[in-house]
């Protein structure tokens, strides 16, 4: 079969990857809370009786939704699949590890768009413009792709236990929350603070977010989106690699 | 053994090895199937079987030797298309109902919908699952587990069938059933591999058999000739009306080895004719009436059995 027909196919099961990850586990406990509940509250924690106003806070909890929700199935498919026994049929069926990651990482890119529009209609809501929603379409679309394959990268360990991988996920993703400017505007950050935030891919995200909500960033939208993209080929390429490693190791 | 002709085998393993870190788990085996075989790969707990069907079937590479699957490197996409596998700890999607575990397999084998759902009706018939289709499999029993999962296998209609351990711990009928369904499916030219501890399902259904243990191929034949081949396990059953000490059972002559099985004693030779007159002239002199008299010829598991030990005290 030629290059291109292969890939073809390959991309259409991955897609059916998708599809069965986001019916089977968009539901699951650890999904729901740590993707779900948890951001919510953490958000309302810091937001309630402070007087912010929705142009300022909208950002902030739209990156914090997006990377909450994009990385919520895709750390916990694998071990998941492996403890339930039923990875070693996947990976016994015509398609290449790259296939499977793929699929999860789409279902978890799925899963973060599909939550991250319950801020934006929160904000529309509220009152709040979107100046340039191209750009922050293009931003959601890119950022989800790079927080799902993120999330793919929590689960190379090859443990089969998903509690073990969130606590992997957790160690990251909190910190990762407090330094990205989700809470404080980057510009508001001291240089130490600043310093640290651009390692952050969610810094990015909710700079193009602030950009396109409150008509102005810390960075150039055009810098954000070269460093996302920078980002997710990098988490993309990791999450393949060091799952073709590990995944026969789970079996 | 001789390797046969590439359009003749529908498996050809050559020096396959596997190691887990220090251990040789599959130490440069090679074999053959032939298209339309019925194979059986037996041996015991850790022999390496179950590594051997996971190189097959793409799930792990192996370390050395090569593997094919109707020509196709074992492990390549071309092969896994051809083959489909029932692994043996594997388990179909419990929160989806069978039919959407079977539609997923078609999907993920590039089956046409509607010849997937013409396969899955008739598949589902075929080992009685067809009323319990839109459950979920978390209510199926084990054996209509694994009877979906079969199913599931079977949904790309593959040219090499690979079976692990398929009935282990299954009741009668879904062993039964799924017994029959492969005897169906060899029939009508499908290469089966089959791997299993039960002697009798192998030497029931399988035209070879291959014994492996400790990574190695100790013996390949059909499973009458591995048989016959082990002519020293020949047996005499035999129960007296009165206790008799094993000692003096097994200074009769010809006698090689005397295992005692329930109330009766089992008395390994290779002559059994001239074994029975001894065991009636014993009988008489020791003034024990024979209770039960049996000859015994060796069963697949004595050859197994045998073969295994051969190649423990070799090592």
């Amino acid at each position: 079969m030629p290059k291109a027909a292969t890939l073809m196919q390959q991309a259409r099961r991955s897609l059916t990857i998708a599809c069965k990850d986001i019916r089977i586990y968009y539901s699951k406990g650890p999904v729901i809370i740590f993707g779900v509940l948890f951001p919510v509250f953490l958000f309302l924690s810091y937001t309630i009786g402070r007087h912010l106003n929705a142009d300022s806070m909208i950002p902030g909890l739209l990156g914090m939704t997006l990377f909450f929700t994009a990385t919520s199935i895709s750390p916990i498919v694998v071990p998941w699949e492996a403890q339930a026994r039923t990875l070693e049929r996947l990976m016994s069926c015509p398609v290449t590890i790259e296939t499977i990651i793929m699929g999860d990482v789409a279902a978890s890119f799925a899963f973060g768009i599909g939550l991250s529009l319950v801020p934006i209609a929160l904000g529309l809501f509220m009152g709040i413009s979107i100046s340039s929603p191209l750009i922050l379409a293009l931003a959601i679309i890119l950022a989800a792709f790079c927080f799902a394959s993120l999330g793919s990268v929590f689960s190379v360990p090859p443990t089969n236990i998903p509690a073990t991988v969130n606590m992997i996920a957790s160690v990251v993703k909190f910190p990762v929350v407090f330094i990205s400017g989700v809470f404080i505007p980057l510009s508001e950050l001291p240089n130490w603070g600043q310093a640290i935030a651009y390692v952050s891919p969610l810094t990015y995200f909710v700079d193009i977010a602030r950009h396109s909500i409150q008509g102005g960033g810390h960075i150039p939208v055009s810098a954000d989106l070269l460093i996302l993209l920078g980002f997710t080929a990098l988490f993309t390429l990791a999450a393949i690699t060091l799952h073709r490693r590990t995944m026969p190791r789970r079996i | 053994m001789a390797m046969q002709a590439d359009d003749v085998l529908a498996i050809e393993v050559d020096g396959l090895i596997k190691r887990f870190g220090q251990l040789l788990a599959v130490d440069r085996i090679s074999f053959g199937v032939r298209k339309g075989e019925l194979f059986g790969f037996l041996g015991p707990n850790g022999a390496g079987k179950t590594t051997t069907v996971r190189i097959l079937t793409g799930v792990m590479e192996a370390d050395g030797g090569s593997a094919f699957v109707m020509g196709h490197r074992a492990g390549s996409l071309k092969a896994k298309q051809v083959a489909s596998v029932v692994p043996e700890m594997a388990n179909a999607y419990t929160d989806l109902p069978g039919w959407n575990n079977l539609m997923l397999m078609a999907e993920l084998y590039g089956v046409q919908t509607k010849r997937a759902r013409e396969r899955s009706v008739s598949l589902l018939q075929a080992l009685a699952l067809q009323d319990r289709k839109d459950n979920l499999v978390k209510t199926y029993s084990k054996g209509m587990k694994q009877r979906l999962i079969l199913c599931m296998a079977l949904i790309s209609d593959p040219d090499v069938l690979f079976l692990d351990e398929p009935t282990s711990g299954l009741d009668v009928q879904s062993a039964r059933l799924i017994k029959d369904l492969l005897r169906d499916l060899n029939k009508n030219g499908k290469t089966i591999f089959l791997t299993t501890h039960d002697m009798d399902e192998a030497s029931e259904l399988c035209d070879r058999v291959a014994i492996i243990n400790e990574g190695r191929i100790v013996a390949i034949d059909a499973p009458e000739k591995l048989r016959m081949a082990t002519s020293r396990m020949h047996s005499v059953e035999v129960s007296f009306d009165d206790a008799v000490p094993a000692d003096s059972l097994a200074q009769l002559p010809g006698v090689n080895t005397v295992k005692k099985w329930g109330d009766k004693y089992r008395l390994y030779t290779a002559h059994p004719g001239d074994l029975v007159v001894s065991l009636v002239n014993y009988s008489c002199s020791s003034g024990r009436k024979i209770v039960s008299l049996n000859t015994l010829a060796p069963s697949l598991e004595d050859a197994f059995v045998h073969l295994t030990e051969e190649q423990a005290s070799d090592a």
